[in-house]
């Protein structure tokens, strides 16, 4: 292996990460024996890993454009990987920026910024991954951090409970996964992309395609589609918040990214095969989302079943198989995780008495005691059912237009459909925060971060409209490397 | 400019007094709709002077309006004489009404957004009269229809008001759609809906035919008559005049207004701007004229049965505008619009007169609680006295010109359906004179039936409410002495010009003038017999017209009750387009759409919902089950062969 000047040009975002990463190790682990110093730590952790995040978003300009293939063709960058990674970055640092150092639910300790520093890079060299070997590790690399962070409060038996249940589950989409890998390996004698690709000019044999189911299920876990999605609202209830706030931004990004890329790059001659599954799973995610939602009264477990919903319209586009839905679905992950750190810039400040609260019921009354945040959380509310002329609106506007323009207008009427039933919970919100009365509001004072986000996020979401031509411009040309 | 003026000063009042009415400022959203309304007026004297005395005909542009392919209508508008006479009635009687109405309206809270609905219908009727294509006709008329529907339901608050005011609409728009029907037939005719264009060459469409699901017809009587359609919704005649008797919940400035003066004239003003077309179509002019009689002569009668003072009145209104019809049938227009004028003054006069009475009475409106209160209000009684002789038709007062000039051309039109409405006119003269001094004698004189309370607390109105009744007066005395000549008499084809056109072998006019002298004589022998008669059955002998009535049995209730045309309209339209809107709302709405659309959706929904709730049991290896399902079908899905 050589390290030229391109390779680290090209890696640089990560090789920025890991580095930090290992320099986190030793403050963690010095900060442990010094108990008194350990808020000292945290927050010098914290930083740090702010600082990685925005060193590597910087880093990112500094890849060469094109694709490149790097360590032994394991390891790619194109247009998209760039942006993929580009919009991971954010929303880590949105969902690490999040987290004040007094939090608490366990989450206030060095160690949990250094594991989800560990997880971006495993997201990271995930999007970048062209072959399956590459592919697992960085899944797992992704996965167990985020495993632990999940149970990381240890002192409640939800979050405990969310911990196993997703490792246990995540084990068993892994056993399909790698399942699927081996057949794949075994039809077409190759763990790489390409060659997996040429092997499939001719068409696809059964043993492929049962390959390629077991492959595409194991991936769809991770973006929480439905039929595999079942751990998603558990998780999300149980984890500490600001853990389900980095569950809901970033990993879906890293998720699709590589379903994208699966998709297209190793599976792009046999699309007819994949685009099935995909259509099951988005029709799926669309209506276990939408009316899975609808009886919650946590508002962490109705935004699970909001994440499932839109993965599934997220999907829609992807499931069209053209160079208009792959544009689609980037647009669509972009609004998606602005959405997500405006929701959760909101729930991170639904405290009564000091402790967080997060029954959908206690923002009742909201617009009253708080008239700034109640009318953020309606932009998000708004923007997530879709409203023009918000983000959400025109993240679901691409998508269906691509999956109509592709001839999939069942998909589309679907989607619509389920997007109707949808606004009814988040126009819920909107109902109780405007039209009902609490006797109990919630505390004063939004933290400075939460403020900066849901300004940022928030106003992404208003002002979207004025940029979204130069982002669908932008977003055909970064997806044409795969046409 | 000075054009455009006449015509949206009024519309500027509506805004600016709807606007003030927002915010309680009564006097001022007073002062301008008034001013405006009375500017208007004064500025219509000069256009008055220029066109129709001056001869000339002026296009004012204001905007192009539509352009679609080959359908254009320019936004212009159009003064000629017709247009001239027009804007003197509707300006000077809404100058009138709106004054009146300062006083009348003054215990009301919402005096604000009446003036601004009188401004608006000022406007509306405006923009009717100065139309230069049949679209902007349209607009005004439509115009005039949201005014009146916004004025009869003033009182929303009454459960009679706002229904009379729904069923003026819906009445109305049965007619609407013949009118519609009838410009878009022009339209396919002609290829143009500008007047111009239109008359320019309708002689060489005698011969077309429209073709309707295989019938050929021929086109200018069916335009003609379906134009004729949208005149009968709008002035009230026989068949579609349900609505006017029930307009009078208003409040009593808006039928002086709108249910004597203006809005129920543009269905004459629409048939006599239309004359260069219906004059080429026969059998709709004789339609018009059976229809007008027939109007003329039922409506009397249902009048003489009548108590409600204001309803006396409407159907005085009805069977006045039967008259106006039926001269224009006979090809008369220009004694059409010569009544049309001075109806206009004295049924104002008489309807704000009422309203002064009722103002008097503390609201009292039915005759049976009136009477001897003439010595109280001397300047209303007064006024009453020359409106109903005005009506009735006496010499030198201005109906007694006017309608005599539509009988004696009823007759000079030596047709067969003229004489027929000649002799129903004739005996309308009669009845009319007859309800009239009824009316006279009821609510002015004998013992006074109301109770002393109310007695007590009559009064003449004040000045505001009885100066504008002056000029009306004056209006119902010299308007037909004045305007003889040129209207109807010799200088009546230099002062008409181009906008009245009359087919040469259509002599009603001429022949008019030279009818034998039983004919001048019989309308005066006839209205004072009809005074005569209501002397004596009101006076002399007060328990004759019991004694009649009783006599008469079904045929008096048949008149007491307007001939059923209420119910008949009830079992035929309403009952059975209730039933059918029922069902349609049970098995349409109800059984259908909304019990697979919206309710069905959220039911199912719902039980979606409750059942992935039921199987998000918290349990791994149930969730671990499900995604091996999940596995399972997407691969069956393959090798059952789907995939392929």
């Amino acid at each position: 292996m050589e390290f030229s000047q391109i390779t680290i040009s090209a890696a640089l975002p990560e090789f920025i990460l890991i580095s930090l990463a290992l320099v986190m190790v030793l403050i963690a682990a010095f900060a442990k024996q010094t108990e008194t110093d350990g808020e000292g730590s945290i927050k010098l952790v914290r930083t740090l890993s702010l600082l990685g995040y925005f060193a590597a978003f910087l880093a990112l300009f500094s890849v060469p454009d094109g694709r490149i293939v790097l360590f032994n063709e394991l390891f790619a960058v194109n247009d998209l990987v760039i942006y993929m990674k580009g919009l991971i970055l954010v929303g880590a640092f949105f969902a690490s920026w999040l987290v004040s150092e007094q939090w608490g639910e366990g989450v206030d300790r060095p160690e949990f910024h250094l594991l989800v520093l560990m997880a971006v890079i495993g997201m990271l060299l995930m999007v970048s991954a062209n072959n399956l070997i590459s592919l697992y590790m960085a899944l797992e690399l992704q996965s167990l951090p985020l495993y632990v962070v999940a149970a990381m409060r240890t002192s409640s038996l939800k979050s405990s409970e969310a911990g196993l249940k997703y490792f246990l589950l995540g084990a068993l989409s892994s056993g399909l996964l790698l399942y699927g890998a081996s057949l794949v390996y075994g039809f077409s004698g190759s763990t790489n992309f390409e060659a997996i690709a040429s092997s499939l000019s001719g068409g696809a044999s059964v043993g492929m395609i049962v390959g390629m189911v077991f492959l595409l299920s194991g991936l769809a876990f991770k973006i929480s589609a439905a039929p595999f999605h079942m751990w998603t609202p558990d998780v999300y209830e149980g984890a500490p918040t600001p853990v389900t706030a980095l569950f809901a931004i970033v990993p879906k990004v890293a998720g699709m990214t590589l379903l994208m890329n699966v998709t297209y790059s190793a599976f792009g001659n046999i699309t007819d095969q994949w685009m099935q599954i995909l259509i099951a799973l988005s029709v799926a995610s669309m209506i276990v989302g939408a009316t899975g939602a609808i009886m919650q009264q946590n508002i962490k477990r109705m935004l699970a079943y909001s994440s499932i919903a839109h993965m599934g319209y997220a999907l829609a586009g992807l499931a069209a198989g053209t160079s208009e839905g792959a544009s689609a679905v980037v647009i669509y992950m972009t609004t998606y995780v602005f959405m997500g750190a405006a929701a959760f810039g909101v729930i991170m400040t639904m405290r009564r008495e000091g402790t967080p609260v997060e029954k959908i019921s206690d923002l009742a009354g909201l617009s009253a005691s708080h008239p700034l945040l109640a009318a953020a959380m309606m932009v998000v509310m708004f923007s997530m059912a879709g409203i023009p002329p918000l983000a959400g609106f025109f993240g679901k506007w691409y998508v269906f237009l691509a999956a109509v323009n592709a001839g999939l207008i069942p998909l589309a009427v679907i989607g619509v459909l389920t997007s109707v039933i949808g606004a009814f919970y988040y126009l819920r919100i909107i109902r109780l925060m405007y039209f009902e009365d609490s006797d109990a509001p919630l505390d004063d004072g939004a933290s400075h971060q939460n403020r900066m986000i849901l300004i940022i996020s928030v106003g992404f979401i208003l002002l979207f409209f004025f940029g979204i031509g130069t982002l669908s411009q932008e977003a055909v040309s970064i997806v044409s490397v795969y046409f | 400019m000075f054009y455009q003026a006449i015509v949206f000063l009024p519309l500027l009042g509506a805004i600016a007094a709807g606007l003030f009415s927002l915010r309680q400022q009564n006097s001022a959203a007073i002062a301008v709709s008034v001013s405006g309304v009375v500017i208007s007026f004064i500025l219509s004297l000069f256009a008055f002077a220029h066109v129709a005395m001056g001869g000339n005909t002026e296009i004012v542009s204001v905007a192009r309006w539509i352009n679609s392919g080959t359908f254009e209508a320019n936004w212009q508008l159009r003064f000629d004489t017709l247009t001239a006479v027009m804007l003197i009635v509707v300006t000077g009687v809404s100058s009138c009404v709106h004054i009146y109405s300062v006083g009348y309206m003054h215990h009301d809270k919402a005096i604000a957004r009446f003036m601004a609905y009188l401004s608006l219908f000022t406007f509306a009727m405006l923009m009717l009269v100065t139309a230069d294509n049949l679209v902007q006709l349209f607009f005004g008329w439509e115009g005039v229809g949201v005014a009146s529907y916004l004025l009869i339901g003033f009182w929303y608050h009454k459960e009679s008001a706002h229904t009379a005011a729904m069923k003026a609409f819906v009445v109305n728009r049965v007619g609407d759609f013949g009118f519609v029907l009838g410009i878009l037939a022009i339209f396919t005719l002609t290829g143009s809906v500008s007047f111009d264009a239109i008359f320019a060459d309708t002689a060489s469409y005698q011969n077309a035919v429209i073709t309707f699901s295989g019938i050929s017809l021929p086109a200018l009587e069916v335009v003609s008559i379906l134009l004729f359609i949208g005149a009968m919704g709008k002035s009230a005649q026989l068949g579609l005049h349900t609505w006017l008797p029930d307009a009078m919940e208003g409040p009593t400035p808006v039928s002086a207004l709108i249910h004597a003066a203006t809005m129920v004239t543009a269905g004459v003003f629409l048939v006599c701007r239309m004359s260069p077309i219906i004059e080429y179509a026969p059998i709709a002019l004789d339609v018009i004229t059976i229809v007008g009689a027939s109007t003329a002569i039922f409506a009397a009668t249902v009048g003489m049965t009548q108590f409600d003072i204001k309803r006396v009145i409407a159907y005085s209104t009805c069977s006045q505008l039967g008259y106006m019809f039926f001269a224009a049938g006979v090809s008369a227009y220009p004694a059409a619009m010569f009544h049309l004028t001075t109806h206009a003054f004295f049924k104002a006069l008489l309807f704000l007169g009422a309203g002064s009475v009722i103002h008097a009475l503390s609201d009292e409106q039915d005759l049976r609680n009136m009477g001897g209160i003439w010595r109280k209000v001397p300047v209303t009684y007064t006024m009453m006295w020359v409106g109903s002789l005005a009506l009735a038709g006496f010499p030198f007062f201005a109906g007694f010109y006017s309608k005599d000039m539509i009988l004696e051309a009823a007759y000079g039109a030596h047709t067969g359906v003229g004489m027929i409405a000649f002799w129903l006119g004739c005996a309308a003269a009669l009845l009319t004179a007859f309800y009239s001094w009824r009316l006279l004698i009821l609510a002015f004189h004998g013992q006074p039936r109301a109770s002393a309370e109310v007695m007590s607390h009559v009064h003449e109105s004040p000045n505001v409410m009885t100066l504008p009744l002056i000029p009306l007066a004056l209006g119902a005395i010299f308007a037909g002495w004045a305007g003889y000549e040129l209207f109807v008499g010799h200088d009546m084809a230099a002062f008409w010009g181009d906008s009245i056109f009359i087919l040469p072998s259509h002599t009603a006019m001429e022949a008019a003038h030279h009818v034998p002298l039983w004919v001048k004589l019989l309308p005066i022998v006839l209205a004072t017999s009809g005074v005569l008669g209501a002397y004596i059955a009101y006076v002399k002998m007060p328990h004759l017209p019991a004694k009649i009535a009783s006599a008469c049995g079904g045929f008096y209730d048949f008149l007491f009750n307007k001939w059923y045309f209420d119910e008949l309209y009830d079992r035929i339209f309403v009952r059975p387009a209730v039933l059918f809107g029922g069902w349609l709302w049970r098995r349409g709405d109800k059984g259908t759409i909304d019990y697979f659309g919206p309710d069905g959706l959220s039911a199912l929904v719902g039980r979606l919902s409750s059942r992935l709730v039921h199987i998000q049991t918290g349990y791994v290896y149930h969730y671990a089950f499900a995604m091996m399902i999940g596995v399972v079908v997407l691969l069956s899905w393959y090798f059952s062969g789907f995939g392929r």
